[in-house]
């Protein structure tokens, strides 16, 4: 007898963790049978798992915290148990900015985040206009940090709107962006397509932002642990699973399959193994850490500095915000689940520094 | 008197949009409006300044909604979520049937709740029609597949097409694979011989 979790996910590379615990037979390992839901919205899986439609998505990094800041939704706390993918992020450019750019001599190194962006600011035409798929999203994050970073004031010059990923392309394609910040595979599809060009990948801009967890609703993750422990734990070994280099090409054909990504393998092996094409001529750049699903452990500090810049911008108390983010960062809840797996070795946790030297830090919170 | 109500639904596909709006007006008297370009939908909601948006669950456009959860000028109404708190059944009834309703800050619930339940009722037949075209599709394609698949067969080893359909289910068992997949795969092979 296994217990029936239904899980909800969106078409993206970062859900390969779910695809491949189903695929693997991961689940079943632990005594469960996930019952995946893809769905077309965040703001969707935010909802059924706020009214038990589903009982865990894959959700955006700052989706938990943005719930507990009353920002978006209205249903019930989340809690983060995990964090599926780090990083795996693009920055697209629309085909006039790409021109702008090489016309100015930039010559597309797609590893250095302050070159990058000198260039596109040096090339906007009035306020920069970038897409992301949500607006709480580490998309939206990594986008503010980077351009402010380098002396572009928001809202001022820069302007970051939500569209949803099947309708980027339409938008650089129209002119109405200049540049996106989407997940896999939507960056390299809009290259397939030949309405833009791969500027960055989110690691150069920040290596080790988390961008995909597990969420759960808050009171679910106190009272019903089992099947949400026996989760985190299948969802561990798909994860460990994914970081064997020998198990790529077999999780591309997983992943592209019609109830999943329904897009060719080969376009979900770039983003895997790190090797893009970016540009429609068929340019291609490696990135030796392009996407990490290893890196599993939901951490306090990612949590209170996602509140701080949402407080910042939006203006709340920060002390306050932050105190709500980190409660909504299950790291307990998450080692007592990984804890009870045969030979887990806890990973350390290494310090991560911004392209321009910052360290994710919970700062005045001891 | 009251102010009527001012709704926008937001569909892209004319007849669905009509239904709702069909019922809706059953429901009562309410200014209502159609948003079908998603590529300006904040700027649509913005300037149309509803007190109601009504868009179905999963429709990716939400995400750009969500936006407007956020008062960033001081003249924005913000809208949220609705959440009926004194009747907790009515989001969840709505989440279940796949339409989430978005109301500016203030608006009584019970204003609301014929105007949740009238857009409910179409949105569960809606649900109800998608689930049943998405059965028949995928039965068709099916079909569609396995047929090519015996056609290579009786083509390929001079046999009718009982025969040829026999052939596909034994190794389908022998494989234990569904009958579909052993055709899918015999089909995408003979196109590379071809």
């Amino acid at each position: 007898m296994t217990t029936v979790i239904p899980v909800g996910f969106v078409p993206l590379i970062d859900a390969a963790p779910l695809i491949v615990a189903v695929e693997m037979g991961f689940d079943r390992a632990e005594g469960l049978t996930l019952d995946l839901r893809r769905a077309n919205a965040w703001s969707a899986l935010r909802d059924m798992v706020s009214f038990g439609q589903v009982t865990a998505a894959q959700m955006l990094s700052p989706m938990p915290v943005a719930t507990a800041l009353g920002l978006g939704g209205a249903g019930a706390p989340l809690a983060a148990v995990a964090v599926l993918s780090t990083n795996g992020e693009v920055v697209c450019v629309s085909m006039a900015m790409q021109q702008r750019l090489h016309a100015q001599g930039y010559d597309f190194d797609f590893d250095d985040a302050h070159a990058a962006g000198r260039a596109l600011i040096a090339a906007a035409d009035g306020p920069l206009r970038i897409a992301v798929p949500f607006p709480f999203s580490m998309h939206a994050e990594l986008l503010y940090h980077w351009m402010t970073a380098l002396g572009l004031p928001a809202p001022a010059n820069l302007d970051i709107r939500t569209v949803p990923p099947s309708l980027m392309a339409a938008a650089l394609a129209s002119g109405e962006i200049d540049a996106c910040c989407v997940g896999e595979p939507w960056g390299s599809m809009a290259v397939e397509q030949g309405v833009g060009a791969l500027l960055l990948p989110g690691s150069a801009i920040w290596a080790g932002a988390p961008e995909k967890v597990l969420g759960v609703r808050a009171d679910l993750a106190e009272r019903d642990l089992e099947p949400v422990q026996a989760l985190i734990r299948a969802l561990w070994r798909a994860g460990q699973w994914l970081g064997d280099p020998q198990s790529r090409t077999t999780a591309c054909a997983m992943l592209s399959g019609r109830g999943y990504l329904d897009v060719p393998s080969e376009v979900i092996d770039r983003a895997l193994s790190g090797h893009l094409t970016i540009t429609s001529r068929g340019d291609t750049r490696v990135v030796p850490q392009f996407v990490d699903f290893g890196r599993y452990t939901p951490q306090a500090e990612h949590a209170a500095w996602i509140a701080g810049r949402l407080a910042a911008r939006l203006g709340l108390n920060r002390d306050t915000a932050q105190r709500a983010a980190i409660a909504t960062y299950r790291t307990d809840l998450h080692r007592r689940a990984v804890q009870t797996i045969p030979g887990y070795v806890p990973q350390p946790i290494p310090h991560d520094r911004s392209f321009d030297g910052q360290e994710f830090s919970t700062a005045p919170l001891d | 008197m009251q102010r009527r109500l001012k709704i926008t639904i937001v569909e892209s596909d004319p007849a669905r949009a009509a239904l709702i709006e069909e019922s809706l007006l059953r429901a009562g008297p309410y200014d209502l409006n159609i948003v079908s370009d998603m590529t300006r939908l904040t700027a649509a909601i913005k300037s149309i300044n509803p007190d109601i948006v009504l868009i179905d669950l999963d429709n990716p456009s939400r995400d750009a909604l969500e936006e407007l959860t956020l008062a960033t000028a001081p003249l924005d109404r913000p809208v949220a979520l609705f959440v009926d708190q004194s009747d907790a059944n009515l989001t969840r009834i709505a989440i279940e049937a796949g339409v989430s309703a978005y109301v500016v800050d203030g608006l009584r619930a019970d204003r609301l709740k014929p105007i949740i339940d009238a857009a409910v009722a179409r949105f569960d037949m809606f649900r109800q029609m998608r689930t049943e075209l998405a059965a028949t599709k995928r039965a068709l394609e099916e079909r569609k597949v396995i047929d090519r698949a015996k056609g290579i067969l009786m083509k390929a080893k001079g046999i009718d097409e009982e025969a040829a359909y026999a052939l596909l289910r034994r190794a389908a068992m022998d494989q234990g694979r569904k009958v579909i997949d052993v055709a899918e795969a015999l089909v995408s092979t003979a196109g590379l011989l071809s």
